[in-house]
């Protein structure tokens, strides 16, 4: 089975208006999803590259409409699976429901909140996103407990979020010993939908080692470094290519 | 402190009201899970209560003493009372938070200590106890703040504290909050995060205004005989006020006041106050009052005092507030300036500019002749002297 690239960046950076070609350009380089990032006044689970993009999107004057807007002017065009990366308060300010007509109408896949944790995710936000044809994926970290897993698995109807490492995004570093036991454990676990590993993938090997226990893997901060000077379609290119290359698929 | 009441308690889901509960990421779920699960235990222990008395009375000089203000009670023909925070070591409330909660921290076999701070008290008053009881400490502090209360700074180096300073953001209270949340995320096992203040995900609110609900249990005490019609604190995140209001928030005949920071003023977007500008939405793991766009980007909030200058308030303030169990005030950067030095010629006591927010209150309040009125003196001045000396010689 062809194992998943998953790259996320953040919407409006670096430009404000780069959003929409990113995208497209992301699809054409062979990527199999994409996660785009809301930016966000206080990211608690983002590591100083996201934490600074988003700065830098809210700079050039980033917001939630802006983004529907740019991502309508592309909705038919789009034939990936989207996902959108937001922290809660932005969900709740733009009003639960509303949020989620907008997400459909633009053809927004589901949401990844981060920190809107199993226990505050309950039937009101599940018929919303049902309503809505939206699907939500929640994280499994190193630490959760056996039950919990079992329980954030059946929760997840988009894929399972699995975070390599204790630890906030971007960390660039060799996966350990200690996280293929981790890999290993969860790669044991039966869930409907797939189990991507995400934080610190930043390279081929990186990707290719998570690929062993996935069924694909995220991409982020490496990625958002990556076009800070230069968004151009084949340098988004070459990333991408660079990420797949020896990785079988 | 195991009292009968209250409503400083969460409800069995974490939330005050509508406020409060524990939106944190997942990889902070097993810390605070433990936390939820066991602090209850551990400071209800027979033991660990004898340490946290001991160390209060012996370490930090409590009681501390309630001094009845007779020049300024003249002046406004009412009785205040000053319940002397400001006489703790290290100047300020915080140290009592900081004790109980190293000390649970040392009983859940943490080795490692981070904070946040803001006017830098919380800041001094951790590395004073992590010195005490030989833990590494870190203090993550905006760099704005580093520089407005550089005296906080020296000192916390001077204990043997690391630190660190924030960039991010509006690199104030705020952000250094969230620097010290990304740090916990990135050592789950070996650290405690010791939050200064009433926010945060529960179980943090409860817990600090548990550890800081002896301010008003020694208040009563020293009342005796004599009926506190009001009780008066300022109120950032409120763990001071928590402290001040939790054994009279179940007795309705005391009214309890809170005081914000307005700032430049409430007509301006200079400003500090969240419980009577904010609206719903989340911040640092709670549901609270925040200052905050359509969009929920959270804003920069602004005070001269920079234990003051948070966009939000703690969850069980939010509740209370919004039930009107606490009545909201607001105090200006100059009024709180002018009511410091009102304080200082009067009753020979400089304190901090958090506090003389309170103190700006009540010159805005029309007092019963012989009301009795307690006011939490929460910290002192030393740390200000500087921007105090800068207002008189601008006068």
């Amino acid at each position: 089975m062809n194992k998943l690239l998953n790259i996320y960046f953040t919407a409006g950076y670096p430009d404000i208006n780069a959003t929409a070609q990113i995208v497209l350009d992301l699809q054409k380089s062979g990527v199999d999803m994409i996660e785009i990032g809301l930016p966000y006044s206080d990211p608690l689970a983002d590591g100083p590259s996201i934490q600074a993009s988003g700065q830098k999107a809210l700079d050039n004057g980033m917001n939630t409409d802006l983004l529907f807007e740019q991502l309508t002017s592309i909705k038919d065009q789009i034939k990936i699976p989207v996902y959108l990366m937001g922290y809660y308060n932005q969900w709740y300010q733009y009003g639960l429901e509303t949020f989620c007509n907008k997400c459909k109408e633009v053809g927004i896949e589901g949401l990844i909140m981060p920190d809107l944790p199993l226990g505050y995710f309950d039937e009101k936000h599940k018929n919303i996103l049902q309503e809505n044809d939206l699907k939500i994926c929640f994280l499994i970290t190193p630490d959760t407990a056996e039950d919990r897993i079992e329980e954030i698995g059946k929760c997840s109807t988009g894929f399972v979020y699995i975070v390599s490492n204790s630890s906030t995004t971007g960390k660039k570093e060799d996966i350990s010993q200690h996280q293929i036991a981790y890999f290993e454990r969860i790669k044991s676990y039966k869930f409907n939908s797939k189990k991507l590993i995400g934080f610190g993938i930043h390279d081929n090997q990186t990707f290719a080692k998570a690929c062993e226990y996935a069924d694909g893997a995220i991409i982020g901060s490496a990625f958002v470094n990556h076009i800070k000077e230069d968004y151009s379609f084949e340098n988004i290119e070459r990333f991408v290519s660079g990420v797949r290359s020896g990785v079988e698929v | 402190m195991t009292a009968k009441i209250n409503r400083m308690k969460a409800d069995e889901r974490g939330f005050y009201g509508e406020f409060g509960g524990a939106f944190i990421p997942e990889m902070l779920h097993k810390n605070i899970q433990d936390l939820q699960e066991r602090y209850e235990g551990i400071v209800s222990q027979e033991s660990f209560q004898k340490r946290f008395k001991d160390l209060l009375k012996t370490y930090s000089g409590r009681p501390t003493p309630l001094t009845y203000a007779a020049s300024i009670s003249e002046e406004l023909g009412a009785n205040v009372y000053l319940k002397r925070e400001d006489l703790n070591h290290t100047g300020a409330h915080k140290i009592n938070n900081a004790i109980g909660q190293a000390l649970l921290a040392m009983e859940m076999g943490k080795t490692r200590i981070i904070a946040e701070t803001g006017a830098g008290q919380h800041g001094v008053a951790t590395a004073t106890v992590c010195a005490l009881l030989d833990l590494e400490c870190i203090v993550y502090m905006g760099s704005k703040d580093i520089e407005r209360q550089s005296p906080n700074v020296r000192r916390m180096k001077m204990l043997g504290a690391e630190v660190r300073a924030v960039y991010s953001g509006s690199q104030t209270l705020k952000d250094a909050t969230n620097e010290a949340i990304r740090d916990w995320i990135n050592h789950p096992e070996s650290t405690h995060y010791l939050i200064g203040s009433t926010v945060g995900p529960h179980p943090y609110p409860e817990m600090v205004a548990a550890f800081q609900s002896i301010i008003s249990e020694e208040t009563l005490k020293q009342l005796g005989e004599i009926k506190a019609d009001s009780v008066i604190a300022c109120v950032g995140g409120g763990s001071n006020a928590a402290g001040a209001f939790f054994h009279f928030v179940e007795d309705e005949s005391v009214e309890l006041i809170a005081v914000e920071a307005s700032g430049y003023g409430l007509e301006t977007d200079k400003t500090a106050a969240s419980a009577t500008l904010g609206t719903a939405g989340i911040l640092h793991g709670s549901k609270t009052l925040l200052l905050q766009t359509k969009d929920g980007q959270i804003e920069e909030a602004h005070s001269i005092s920079a234990g003051l200058d948070y966009p939000g308030i703690g969850p069980m303030h939010a509740h209370l507030v919004k039930s009107d169990r606490v009545k909201i005030m607001t105090a200006t950067d100059t009024e709180a300036l002018e009511a410091a030095k009102w304080m200082a010629r009067k009753e020979g006591i400089i304190p901090a500019l958090e506090t003389a927010h309170a103190i700006a209150a009540l010159k805005k309040i029309t007092f019963k002749p012989n009301q009795n009125i307690v006011l939490c003196l929460s910290g002192r001045g030393d740390k200000d002297m500087q921007t105090y000396a800068q207002y008189l010689d601008n006068e």
